[in-house]
């Protein structure tokens, strides 16, 4: 059974619609990720599922029961924004023990309760503090604890860590990749960062306005990506995508060889690619240039640093693509198709 | 379906569109009952001819605006009115915008000068007014006693006996009271004027006077609009200071219409033309405030 | 290009003379201001203390006591006048208004800045032009409102009317302070098991203190400062605030009790000015959070 399971949900704001006809469903325990541009309607998406906003057409099922219309605190789900939203009136104490309150436990086991969610995070002597006494890494531990403490059946949380600094950013991951495998609780997890995607999700759901473009496994939306938008929107540099008369192919930058490097020549394909300029990043080199031929699109070509061969710019090299490395996309709406023999 | 309807009702305490009318309703209410209600009730007794001693509803037409028309004391209220607003106004912009320029610096003292210059606003205007009472007393007035010292007097001036230097104290007392409360607001202008807009200034080297009057005045202008607005309505609408300092005398030449307006109607008992009187007020008012809010709308600053 | 020491060091100590310039004029300008704005009171705070026989003389120095300083005039203002009555009519009528005026702003407020009304910036607008009808319009009609109610010659009179004046404006002013406070809290609380209104009353009304404390400072001052519905509803002295109390009863015909009279200024205005001051900062940020966000 999904714990949570959207159908056709739309919203329109005036005239504009975030979110345009969903379908989505997660399955139990699993950390979904909805991954898309600002605008995107991911936190729209993310709002209707905690009743925040009332969608304007389409069904929000939790647990296997239909909720739209019930207002949040009838939806049984823990949330925890971008800002964390930790009460400034109260201790931490109060601030995890809120829900507990709303609930109507009793002081006693609600006080058990709390030692029991601030331990888990290792919060225990901050209880007695006020939020704005506290770092930006333990904020969002307290914010995290009040989500829990309540046993809720769903986790929303939305891009929990833009407001933390890089460095903390990675350890908070950890710590909610760790929390999030212990506690086995189905997670829904709203972010822009594709890094942040890539390394927490289970499954990830690629948006752009108002639509799923592709939900699967990282590897499945890295490798096999449904569109040219998801095949733009995700790796750093994107896929290169270069335009025939009748459909668009592409490839990623670090399967863009030079010939000699890669090994079964046979299975590649050969191009000459012309290098404008290059960039040392220390682990890696980036290279710039087109392909002879589709003299208009840029292309990149990321060579590992373990790659020492020395390229000369503005010259033209042979560099080769595996050809079960390429993609091929429809030339009208973009999405993927079957393998094509590249036409010379 | 039911089940919408019943899960609606469930949760009334949710839905935005029924707390919107629970949350705006008593404030609603309260506004219209006891400032549209009488409102109405003005426009209504102005065409009849009710008083204190004829309280029945008796329509008349336009002819209770003819007789106020036919007042001269009347026309010299209005005249004054204008008079009054114009050179007050004019005052008090220029007044206000040095003191809120000096106002938002940093000196020793501040805080005292702040709160001596905040005085004649926030004391309650009838009893501030006192104090001028006091100061321009026809006998014992103590700026009277400077001038006799410096001998460039030797009768006293008699501030409020005389129908010139009345109504110059009346305008100066209530520009000296309005001054604080449009350089507060000009201040929160001041305030409001992004940082990196003064440094770019001072970068390019631009003295106080050039500073001022390219950068700073056109920038402030909407909000000057704003402190502009409310200094019309206080000075054309306000009684306090003409009703303590003169009553509108000497045989009044410093009555405006709102003091015109109490004295005909409360003290007179001719409701029916007090009210045409103070209905004077209205197209006047709409009218400023429209210009000053378009003003202030189209700086987008509101 | 370079510069010759000497060039730099004439545009310093141009620079430097500009700026002792400046501070003079600061300062100049700042003392002029207090001087012109305290002036007055300076003199009521100087003839309270005054002997009459003292003060009554034409010729004597007015800024000098000539007699010792005497304390009986105030005795006269708080023993021999209503002047007490006055200031607990006023505190009175001040915290009514105050308590009316939370009641119905605050939620008034609140749909206001929070719950997208599609008529919702007009009707703030609407609100804020209320407040700015002058009583000189409304108060004949009101009069006889009041009159019909049975209400006048009793501070229900003012209580009922003041409200017209301080919800318009508080509703403004708590506007932006809602808007200050984020939106997430209030969802956050939803989220936690709290209805709209629940989390209304657990999370928004204790972060929205100052908000109140504006709101009940505005209504004390209201209610110390208005003058024409005072005067024109309540006429027996012992339903008389300050506004009205002081000029009407304090004045006996011709016959000024000025040394009093100062003194009753003084006493009040001090204290509004200090208190208004403490929350000044305050309030120039209310009113452009509702102004700029709006």
């Amino acid at each position: 059974m999904a714990v949570v399971e959207v159908r056709g949900l739309r919203k329109e704001f005036g005239d504009v619609t975030a979110v345009d006809g969903v379908d989505l469903q997660s399955e139990e325990g699993e950390f979904l990720v909805l991954l898309g541009p600002s605008g995107c309607g991911k936190t729209t998406l993310l709002r209707m599922i905690a009743g925040l906003e009332q969608p304007t057409e389409g069904e929000i099922m939790l647990g296997g029961e239909d909720v739209s219309g019930l207002p949040p605190r009838a939806r049984r789900i823990a949330m925890v924004f971008q800002s964390y939203a930790l009460y400034p009136h109260m201790t931490v104490a109060n601030n995890i023990a809120f829900p507990l309150k709303a609930q109507g436990m009793d002081p006693e086991e609600r006080t058990k309760k709390v030692e029991w969610a601030a331990g888990l995070f290792g919060i225990e002597r901050l209880l007695q503090r006020r939020p704005r006494q506290l770092s930006g890494g333990e904020r969002q531990r307290v914010a995290l604890a009040r989500a829990l403490v309540r046993e809720p059946t769903v986790f929303l949380l939305d891009e929990p860590l833009s407001n933390l600094d890089a460095k903390l950013r990675a350890a908070a991951r950890d710590d909610l990749m760790e929390f999030q495998r212990r506690i086995g609780i189905t997670t829904i997890y709203v972010t822009h960062d594709q890094v942040e995607a890539m390394g927490m999700g289970d499954r990830i759901a690629v948006m752009n306005h108002g639509k799923v473009r592709q939900l699967g496994t990282p590897e499945e939306v890295y490798h096999h990506p449904a569109d040219v938008f998801v095949a733009q929107f995700l790796g750093s540099p994107p896929m290169n995508l270069l335009e025939t008369p009748t459909y668009v192919f592409g490839f990623r930058p670090e399967q863009f060889l030079p010939e000699g490097i890669a090994e079964s020549e046979g299975t590649r394909v050969p191009f000459t690619f012309h290098v404008n300029r290059i960039e040392y990043l220390g682990s890696e080199r980036y290279l710039y240039g087109y392909i002879r031929e589709y003299d208009e699109t840029r292309v990149i070509a990321m060579l590992p640093a373990t790659v020492t061969l020395p390229i000369a710019i503005d010259q033209d090299h042979k560099f080769s693509v595996a050809k079960d490395q390429l993609r091929f996309f429809d030339f009208d709406d973009g999405h993927k198709i079957a393998q094509q023999t590249l036409m010379r | 379906m039911t089940t919408t309807t019943a899960t609606k009702q469930r949760y009334l305490g949710d839905n935005p569109r029924f707390l919107a009318g629970l949350f705006m309703s008593p404030a609603v209410l309260y506004i219209i009952a006891l400032v549209g209600f009488p409102f109405v009730l003005a426009i209504i007794y102005a065409f009849t001819d009710i008083s204190t001693g004829n309280p029945e509803l008796e329509f008349v037409g336009w002819a209770t605006f003819r007789r106020v028309l036919a007042d001269p004391v009347f026309r010299e209220a209005l005249w004054n009115t204008f008079l009054f607003a114009v050179i007050a106004n004019v005052m008090v912009v220029v007044l206000a915008t040095a003191l809120a320029e000096i106002l938002v610096r940093d000196f020793k003292g501040k805080w005292l000068v702040r709160f001596l210059v905040l005085l004649p606003w926030v004391a309650p205007v009838s009893l501030a007014t006192i104090t001028w009472l006091w100061t321009l007393d026809s006998i014992f007035s103590p700026i009277d006693w400077v001038l006799r010292q410096l001998g460039l007097i030797t009768e006293n001036m008699y501030w409020l006996g005389q129908p010139g230097t009345a109504m110059t104290s009346v305008i100066a007392v209530q520009t000296w009271r309005i001054v604080p409360l449009a350089a507060v607001i000009v201040m929160a202008g001041l305030i409001a004027i992004p940082s990196d807009i003064t440094d770019a200034v001072a970068v390019d080297g631009a003295g106080f006077w050039r500073r001022m009057f390219q950068v700073t005045i056109p920038l402030l202008a909407p909000i000057i609009a704003v402190a502009v607005l409310f200094g019309l309505i206080l000075t054309i609408s306000d009684m306090s200071v003409v009703y303590v300092l003169t009553r509108g005398g000497p045989t009044n030449s410093t009555q405006v219409l709102s003091t015109w307006a109490f004295i005909k109607g409360i003290e007179g008992g001719a409701l029916a033309q007090g009210a045409a009187v103070a209905l004077f007020l209205l197209p006047v008012l709409i009218a400023i405030t429209a210009i000053v809010l378009r003003l202030a709308r189209r700086r987008e600053v509101m | 290009m370079t510069w010759g020491d000497t060039d730099i060091q004439t545009l310093q100590r141009q620079a430097d003379r500009r700026r002792q310039w400046g501070r003079f004029g600061l300062y100049a300008g700042a003392i002029l201001f207090a001087f012109l704005a305290a002036f007055p009171f300076s003199w009521a705070l100087i003839s309270m203390f005054k002997q009459s026989n003292d003060l009554y003389v034409k010729e004597n120095n007015p800024f000098w006591f000539n007699e010792a300083p005497t304390l009986e005039h105030m005795r006269l203002l708080f023993l021999d006048t209503n002047y007490l009555t006055f200031i607990t009519n006023t505190i009175f009528v001040g915290l009514v208004v105050t308590a009316i005026t939370l009641l119905i702003a605050l939620p008034a407020a609140y749909a206001l800045a929070r719950l997208r009304l599609r008529w919702g910036e007009r009707l703030g607008i609407a609100i804020f032009l209320v407040y700015l009808i002058p009583p000189t319009l409304l108060f004949i009609p009101m009069t006889r409102v009041i009159t019909s109610l049975g209400l006048q010659e009793s501070l229900w009179s003012l209580i009922l009317v003041y409200p017209t004046i301080t919800i318009p404006i508080s509703a403004w002013l708590l506007m932006g302070f809602f808007k200050g406070i984020p939106m997430d809290l209030e969802e956050q609380a939803m989220v936690d098991g709290h209805s709209r209104i629940g989390a209304i009353a657990r999370v928004v009304l204790p972060l929205m203190f100052p908000g109140i404390i504006a709101v009940t400072v505005f209504a004390f001052t209201l209610a110390s400062h208005e003058f024409i519905y005072a005067l024109a509803f309540n006429k027996s002295s012992a339903v008389k605030t300050i506004a009205t109390g002081v000029p009407t009863e304090l004045i006996r015909g011709d016959v000024f009790f000025w040394q009093s009279l100062q003194g009753a200024v003084i006493l009040i205005a001090i204290p509004i000015a200090l208190i208004f001051n403490a929350f000044l900062d305050r309030f120039i940020k209310g009113f452009t959070m509702g102004a700029v966000k709006g």
